[in-house]
């Protein structure tokens, strides 16, 4: 088995791994960390950096295992527990040319972000002991469920290991953006608004902070989607033209929807509008050509622009940094544009020569998609329900308003970001 | 003695120094503040939320003058901070009882 091993592919795991550990900190931390009020500016970033730690610890105990050990239909098992028998030998199941210890600190990397996306939602109103609870519980609750049915091994949505109901997720739109996103939506449903909030202004307090997080998420992007290919190979090149080609197109239709309608394109507009496209691509990333990537990168812009600007405020919940409106919007509709845009000449995922999405004839595959969005959507929505209310009764969620107030840096931390007399 | 209180827009700060320096004023304090008069303030959009700012950046000199300056002062600080639009900004002149400095106690105009 180790003469199979490729040192080519390792390399590009490995640096495809550290990628994606750079997408949470710095990039995921401070593109959240720019967003929010001055006063909330360390703990948002401390919520994200919790999580580099505390999800590694997780990983290495059970949750490895409990993701990609076993061959249950719903959730993994205990084989690889403390990591046993994770070392360089291969695990033909996922990727056989890569040492196992190789895949599962890559895989590790996406379990970090997941979690932190929530707390764009939660921002600068949750209590620091009810956010690391939470995120903790939600993990094996939502998190390693999801990513044991799309991407383990006998999962029911495993395209490509026998699932039931083959749900092409290239680097996670259901894992990953959908379960994140939906539950954000649920989180500041559950919270409520913030103080003030819509009657006061809440504006960023450093959009530079916030565009030097979009682009180092964007670079991020590559190692989260080429390296999804788990293999330095044709596929992973074009899964990085195809996200590339996303962000571009999602950038461009976000800031001209804002030309259009307010007369000007916003910085915050346009690197939102990247992110919207990296979303969106996720899940089509090693399934789609160039120009279909373009396509959904164009969609899903505009399509997030108005979800972030006229639904949110139709419905006013206060999804403070729109983890929801980016992420479970941008994860939802490119899940479905997967179906639509798949193509078996980028990826023969069923066979060589068996159509695989909308493209090539096989629409049923849009099917397949929804048939794995609504289930994504029903553990994120009903898991992190239960799970905000049992940590509410248990230790509560919502700092004091007198604490709100005076910003969760001091209260929650101790510490401010900017001392500015120092 | 006089103080000489001006705000003015930030954008003509540097043109108010020069011309103060030119009438012979070697000593200002000046902050940044924010304030807003006649003006109204702009609209700033973030995702599709809409903020008037109506306290608006502005900078504010300090200087306490013998009395033979304050009028040369008063125009100079008038031709250099005049752009002819609203939000130009204000003079305040009032008067000062006494002047010490900490150095070495020297009192009134031998103070400034």
């Amino acid at each position: 088995m180790a003469a199979a091993q490729s040192s080519a592919d390792n390399a590009w795991m490995l640096v495809s791994a550290a990628l994606v550990l750079m997408m949470t900190g710095p990039g995921l931390a401070l593109f959240y960390g720019g967003l929010v009020r001055r006063k909330n500016t360390l703990a948002i970033m401390m919520q994200s950096f919790a999580l580099m730690a505390l999800v590694t610890v997780l990983w290495a105990l059970v949750g490895y295992s409990l993701c990609f050990g076993g061959n249950g239909p719903v959730i993994g098992g205990f084989e690889h527990a403390f990591l046993r028998g994770v070392g360089a030998e291969p695990n033909p199941d996922y990727a056989g040319t890569i040492p196992q210890s190789t895949f599962m600190i890559y895989q590790l990397m996406f379990a970090i972000i997941t979690p932190a996306l929530i707390t764009g939602a939660t921002a600068e109103r949750m209590k620091f002991s009810g956010t690391v609870l939470f995120l903790i519980l939600w993990f094996f609750i939502v998190y390693a469920p999801l990513a044991h049915m799309v991407w383990g091994k006998g999962g029911m949505l495993n395209a490509a290991l026998g699932g039931k109901f083959p749900t092409l997720d290239f680097a996670g739109g259901t894992v990953v953006h959908i379960s994140s996103g939906v539950s954000a939506l649920v989180c500041a449903l559950y919270l409520g608004k913030r103080t003030g909030y819509p009657r006061q202004p809440m504006p960023p307090h450093s959009l530079v902070l916030s565009f030097i997080g979009a682009c180092l998420l964007w670079v991020g992007w590559f190692g989260f989607n080429a390296g999804s290919a788990l293999a330095s190979s044709p596929l992973a090149t074009s899964a990085f033209v195809a996200t590339h080609f996303g962000a571009a197109g999602a950038a461009l239709s976000w800031s001209a929807a804002e030309w259009i309608r307010n007369g000007r394109a916003s910085a915050l507009g346009a690197i939102s509008g990247a992110v919207a496209g990296l979303v969106a691509i996720t899940p089509a990333a090693g399934f789609v050509g160039a120009m279909s990537a373009l396509a959904i990168g164009l969609f899903a812009g505009a399509f997030c622009y108005w979800m972030v600007t006229k639904v949110k405020a139709l419905f006013g919940y206060d999804d403070a940094l729109d983890a929801f409106g980016v992420h479970g919007a941008g994860g939802t509709i490119g899940a479905l544009l997967t179906g639509v845009f798949a193509q078996q000449a980028i990826n023969p995922i069923y066979g060589s020569g068996k159509a695989v999405g909308g493209l090539d004839g096989h629409w049923g595959q849009v099917g397949n998609q929804l048939v794995g969005v609504l289930l994504a959507w029903t553990i994120a929505l009903v898991g992190t329900f239960v799970l905000l209310k049992i940590i509410d009764l248990a230790i509560g969620l919502r700092v004091s308003e007198e604490q709100e107030i005076e910003g969760l840096d001091i209260t929650q931390h101790g510490e401010e970001a900017y001392n500015l007399e120092s | 003695m006089m103080k000489l209180e001006a705000i003015i827009q930030p954008s003509r700060f540097e043109s108010v120094k020069d011309a103060l320096r030119e009438v012979g004023i070697e000593g200002m304090t000046v902050t940044e503040v924010r304030g807003h008069g006649r003006q109204k303030g702009h609209t700033e959009v973030y995702r599709g939320r809409e903020y008037t700012v109506d306290l608006l950046p502005k900078v504010k000199l300090e200087m306490v003058l013998p009395d033979g300056l304050v009028n040369r002062a008063v125009d100079a600080i008038l031709k250099s901070a005049k752009t002819g639009k609203i939000g130009d900004g204000k003079i305040f002149l009032s008067r000062v009882e006494e002047a010490i400095r900490i150095r070495n106690d020297e009192r009134g105009e031998n103070a400034l």
